[in-house]
């Protein structure tokens, strides 16, 4: 396994007054990313925990390209891996986003 | 319970949620089947209970351990309810997924009136803590006893694409009552199992024919291994969840006299059947054959003519 994690800060903070979201799940070619309103401002923290070992310059990319498209300001998102290519990791990234913006129901 | 209930509070509307259950996640069908906004999770993703073992195989793990716990309000009334991810390591129970259910088994043991939804997904036991998994199925198989001895309804509905299989099937068996569709399989031995132990000859896990009509929803019904047979949707589960529990039977030394009783007469009628046609004509249907492609409509009409519950063995 490898664990991997990148900082990042935000343009501004996201929307939405949910502590907490969880989307996708931990199989062959996908993931589950859990998001966390924690952290201070519009800082942005994303953990990765994957059985895929030696991605991490993809991962950078993709992490870095989520933060400046959905300016995930406060969030932390950790995520469990299961092997996903890098366009599913950028579809859940911006789904949780999604996911602790909306008002839920 | 509280004693005053506004039973018009947070129902959902009558209009029918047609999505399939199949395809849903676990989180999907609990969000469905429930009041709206009225689950409430123990031991959620956030706190991070993760399989301790699934890292020395370098396997990832998930944050719910592929089992979510919790209670919430069916139309109205206080249930507690789990679900199985069957997509995750294919809903296997592991030392965390089993305790998590233990622990809410024993939680509506304790509170003696609400009733337990089980929203089966499983292959079994998962085979990389196998011993902490069957543990588990033992203490979860406990301890529904218990809770059935303490006056709970615990009703089991089965519908995902893992099935109910192996140590979920036998835990399936000591529910109140199960829910099945025509995509739900309940069965002990799992198709590759049968035909690893067996041989070929004996069961080919290949032919999917002889898998749903050996395993399958229809062949459950109709054989009296489950009370009700529905569509692959969120609001047929929900109908048969309201109405198994209800209609669930009591526990006691009567009642599982009556479960032996029926299963031995099973046996009788039964075990000289090759296949599960030959079930089925003894079992007074006409024509056998039709009964897979059947609409869900018509299969419950004839299971309904076919077995009637006739005492009240579960």
């Amino acid at each position: 396994m490898e664990t991997l994690s990148y900082r990042h800060r935000a343009e501004h903070r996201a929307g939405g007054t949910k502590p907490m979201a969880l989307v996708g799940v931990v199989a062959s070619g996908n993931l589950e990313v859990l998001v966390e309103r924690v952290l201070p401002g519009t800082e942005c923290q994303v953990d990765i925990s994957t059985a895929a070992e030696g991605f991490g310059a993809v991962w950078e990319a993709v992490v870095a390209d989520f933060v400046e498209r959905r300016s995930p300001g406060g969030l932390k998102l950790s995520i469990n891996d299961g092997g996903a290519r890098p366009d599913t990791v950028a579809l859940r990234l911006a789904q949780a986003v999604r996911s602790i913006e909306e008002n839920d129901r | 319970m509280s004693a005053v209930q506004i039973a018009s509070v947070n129902t959902p509307s009558s209009e029918p949620d047609r999505a399939s259950w199949y395809e849903a996640s676990a989180r999907q069908r609990i969000r469905s089947l429930l009041d709206a906004g009225s689950f409430e999770e123990f031991i959620g993703p956030e706190q991070r209970e993760l399989s301790p073992h699934l890292g020395i195989f370098n396997l990832p793990a998930q944050f719910d351990d592929g089992m979510i716990v919790g209670r919430g309000r069916l139309r109205g009334e206080p249930v507690f309810i789990a679900a199985q991810e069957g997509r995750f390591m294919g809903g296997a129970f592991g030392e965390v997924h089993g305790a998590k259910l233990t622990g809410l088994v024993r939680a509506a043991r304790d509170a003696t009136s609400i009733p337990l939804l089980i929203l089966f997904d499983t292959g079994g036991v998962r085979l990389q803590e196998a011993n902490a998994g069957e543990v588990a199925i033992a203490e979860i198989m406990r301890a529904i006893i218990e809770a059935r001895l303490a006056g709970v309804k615990v009703v089991g509905l089965i519908g995902g694409r893992a099935g109910c299989y192996g140590g979920g099937s036998l835990i399936a068996g000591c529910c109140s009552a199960l829910a099945i569709s025509e995509h739900g399989r309940l069965s002990v031995s799992g198709p590759e199992v049968i035909e690893t132990n067996r041989g070929v000859e004996e069961f080919d896990s290949k032919d999917r024919a002889l898998v749903w009509r050996t395993m399958g929803g229809k062949h459950r019904r109709l054989i009296g291994a489950v009370d009700a047979f529905v569509d692959d949707t969120m609001s047929a589960f929900r109908d048969a969840a309201v109405r198994l529990i209800e209609s669930g039977p009591r526990f006691g030394a009567d009642v599982l006299d009556a479960e032996q009783a029926r299963l031995e007469d099973r046996l009788a009628r039964f075990g000289t059947c090759a296949d599960a046609l030959d079930v089925w004509t003894s079992a007074g249907v006409d024509a056998a054959a039709a009964v897979p492609a059947l609409p869900s409509e018509e299969f419950i009409a004839l299971a309904d003519k076919v077995r009637s519950i006739r005492h009240d063995a579960r």
